[in-house]
């Protein structure tokens, strides 16, 4: 665990951008790109979770990939700890990764079939030379156990698991080579209700015990209101909003985060909210439209043509100073909102109204999540 | 209730496998008004898909419904039915929209002419009368210029215009009963909104009857006026909406809402059911679920619980109904105490 107040952020993406060329023609150019991950900027500090929302083809996961350079980027920079990631040769790469891990969402296709438990716990130890002859043994056996299973799992396959245990062998193998930092990439999303407790928890547990910083990409917000110190809501490749947790529950200010919080289902018929129920489908990544790339979708009653525009920044909003989790990580607690119709905004009414604007900025605060 | 629209007692429904006979419905019992909606509710392997099944009939290779069991449509028991009728009640009567809408259309004919096939084969429809039908179909469901969608593949559509088709070819001829398989969880979750209410919308403009099997349940809490939930089998507890949030009986059903983490619910520890579900070629002897059973003593191993009345329209599969005092002292359960990627 670090200090209180530590603000030295353990991983920095500045402007990633990640495009997919779309190919065709005779000659097989690039006739346009997919905008996968558009810009995206965040700090991740020592041993906190930040969590990544949004919905399928937001461009999270990819993220998540970028940064761990199983996907390469298209611009934009990456800092762990000081070393620029994008930088890096295959060797020193390789020696990085020993700090960086991925639990993958699927424990049943991330898992290969042919191994053994131990032998795929042990890849990592053997490939990094961090434990040699029987104490490679042993030190399958302390992880194992580290995660909840037994000593006898190591001799198993794959199939001979639940879906639960095959997630603790994913986690114990990324465990193997003592990483800092861990991008979870839907760790819980395949898993039924009482098994994804279990497997929160553990998180949670190693979390604290190591001081571990998670990446946490995930769909459900319950869970991620559950695991995150702060979270930062995607849309069509940029974060829209981010926040610390609770600010964020408490006052979700980017219209999109207050349909996307208000279309939880929640376990309580008497639950008073209001539903926002968006029209349509999220827009084609090759084709985003133009200013705020939510405009077409938005609730905000002072949408009007500035909104198709205006590029909105991601800037401070909401009724600072926030509180924190108590988690005392202590920086980047400010709450950053991309809408030029919530106040205040530094889009100032002159250039609105020059892109079009016939409204004026106002506050817009539907309520969305149980209190 | 006067006269349920289906009613379906002591369904049994067995496979065998090489682990031996796997009992995936063993003993269900359930009612469903006209115009209700009912959730299903349970995790993986609880049986609650091959029930869904059962209703149609649809379980053939090494499956077998018990001749014994009756599901009872509108007066008619299904069982003795011989296939030809069965086949006139698939669609007709009883329509099943499944969770992955994908697999569930044809990729190489358009949605219209498969939403069509619908009106064609079970109304004997033209096909001028069968491309109407689509049309109008499409538009009942929400589709935007729906005589251009018709001629599109399900690959041109997003998933939530897929589920849309789906409901679409599901509601062609006005079944009675609707059967809805985890409709929304291949789904995002403003998508999910959209599909939810969709659904709401129709049953309301159709009068139909829900069945709504899912393992999500904040979907239930919108959605359903009853819950029937399901473990290793059975079902376990069978309550008004509103009551099982307010005072679930059965101790699984407790744990299930305990372990969910919700929005507005703030952080902690999450409560978590130890262990997992027993193999269904293997349940235990008295309650099934008294190894991860935190109250549960020795009357629990010995006798199998029946459903025991509660409240009004609630029972519960639990010996805590006549000896609740055993509730206040809860302790470690087998499950966890024996460690097996439990604990924590």
């Amino acid at each position: 665990m670090t200090a209180p107040g530590a603000t030295t952020p353990l991983l920095s993406v500045r402007d990633l951008k990640v495009h997919f060329p779309i190919r065709g023609g005779l000659f097989g150019g690039a006739r346009g790109a997919v905008r996968a991950v558009d810009g995206v900027s965040f700090d991740v500090f020592p041993g906190e979770t930040l969590a990544l929302v949004g919905e399928s083809g937001c461009g999270k996961t990819t993220t998540g990939r970028a940064v761990l350079r199983l996907i390469e980027a298209t611009a934009g920079t990456i800092t762990f700890d000081g070393t620029d990631v994008r930088a890096l040769g295959s060797e020193p790469l390789r020696k990085l990764r020993r700090q960086m891990q991925i639990v993958f969402q699927d424990p049943f296709s991330s898992l290969n079939p042919r191994m053994t438990v131990g032998a795929t716990v042990a890849e990592g130890l053997i490939i990094h030379r961090l434990a040699e002859g029987a104490g490679i043994d042993t030190r399958v056996r302390q992880l194992l156990d580290e995660v909840g299973l037994r000593p006898d799992h190591a001799s198993r396959y794959p199939h001979e698991l639940s879906g639960g245990q095959r997630q603790r062998v994913g986690i114990a193998r990324a465990l193997a080579v003592e990483p800092r930092f861990i991008v979870c990439d839907e760790p819980v999303s395949a898993l039924d209700v009482s098994v994804q407790a279990q497997v929160i928890n553990l998180l949670q547990d190693l979390q604290r015990d190591r001081g571990l910083a998670y990446l946490f990409i995930a769909h459900d917000l319950s869970v991620v209101e559950h695991v995150a110190d702060r979270v930062a809501v995607m849309y069509l490749g940029r974060i829209v909003e981010t926040a610390p947790g609770p600010a964020l529950y408490a006052e979700p200010l980017m219209p999109y985060t207050q349909a996307l919080l208000s279309a939880v289902p929640v376990p309580d018929p008497d639950a008073k909210r209001q539903r926002i129920v968006l029209g349509g489908d999220v827009p084609s990544p090759a084709a985003p439209p133009s200013g705020c790339v939510f405009h077409p979708r938005c609730q905000h009653p002072s949408r009007d043509a500035a909104c198709a525009v205006i590029d909105p920044p991601l800037e401070p909003k909401g009724s600072a100073p926030v509180e924190t989790s108590g988690t005392g990580k202590g920086a980047d607690l400010v709450h950053l909102v991309a809408c030029i119709k919530q106040p205040p905004t530094r889009v100032d009414d002159a250039m609105q109204r020059a892109a079009g604007a016939t409204n004026a900025p106002e506050l817009y605060l539907p309520v969305v999540a149980p209190r | 209730m006067a006269d349920p629209l289906l009613v379906v007692r002591n369904l049994h429904t067995n496979f065998a496998t090489d682990a031996g006979i796997a009992r995936a419905v063993d003993g269900v019992s359930f009612t469903v008004a006209r115009g209700e909606t009912v959730g299903l509710v349970g995790e993986s392997g609880c049986g609650k898909s091959v029930t869904a099944l059962s209703l149609l009939r649809l379980i053939d290779g090494a499956g077998r419904i018990d001749p014994q069991s009756e599901i009872i449509l509108d007066g008619t028991n299904l069982i003795a039915l011989p296939e030809r009728e069965m086949r006139n009640v698939r669609g007709n009567r009883i329509a099943m929209i499944w969770q992955e809408p994908l697999s569930a259309l044809n990729p190489v004919m358009t949605v219209g002419d498969q939403i069509g096939e619908v009106a064609r084969v079970h109304a004997g429809a033209s096909r001028r009368e069968a491309r109407a039908k689509a049309v109008e179909m499409l538009r009942l469901v929400g589709i935007a210029a729906p005589e251009q969608r018709a001629g599109e593949y399900p690959h041109q559509l997003s998933g939530g215009m897929r589920q849309r088709v789906v409901i679409a070819m599901a509601l062609v001829m006005s079944p009675s009963l609707l059967i809805a398989d985890e409709p929304t969880t291949a789904l995002d979750v403003t998508i999910q909104a959209q599909i939810l209410e969709l659904l709401r919308d129709v049953q309301q403009r159709m009068g139909m009857s829900v069945l709504l099997i899912t393992h999500d349940l904040g979907v239930v809490a919108e959605t359903a006026s009853r819950v029937l939930v399901m473990y290793a089998g059975e079902v376990v507890e069978e309550s008004p909406v509103r009551e099982i949030f307010a005072a679930a009986h059965h101790p699984y059903t407790e744990g299930l809402l305990r372990a969910m983490p919700r929005v507005g619910a703030t952080g902690g520890r999450l409560a978590v059911i130890p262990g997992s579900v027993p193999p269904p070629t293997e349940w235990p002897d008295g309650c099934r679920f008294r190894d991860r059973c935190p109250y549960a003593w020795e009357r629990c191993e010995r006798e199998h619980p029946p459903l025991y009345q509660i409240g009004a329209g609630h029972t519960s599969r639990c010996h805590l109904a006549v000896e609740p005092e055993r509730r206040a002292h809860p302790h470690t359960p087998l499950a966890a105490a024996s460690g097996a990627g439990a604990g924590r």
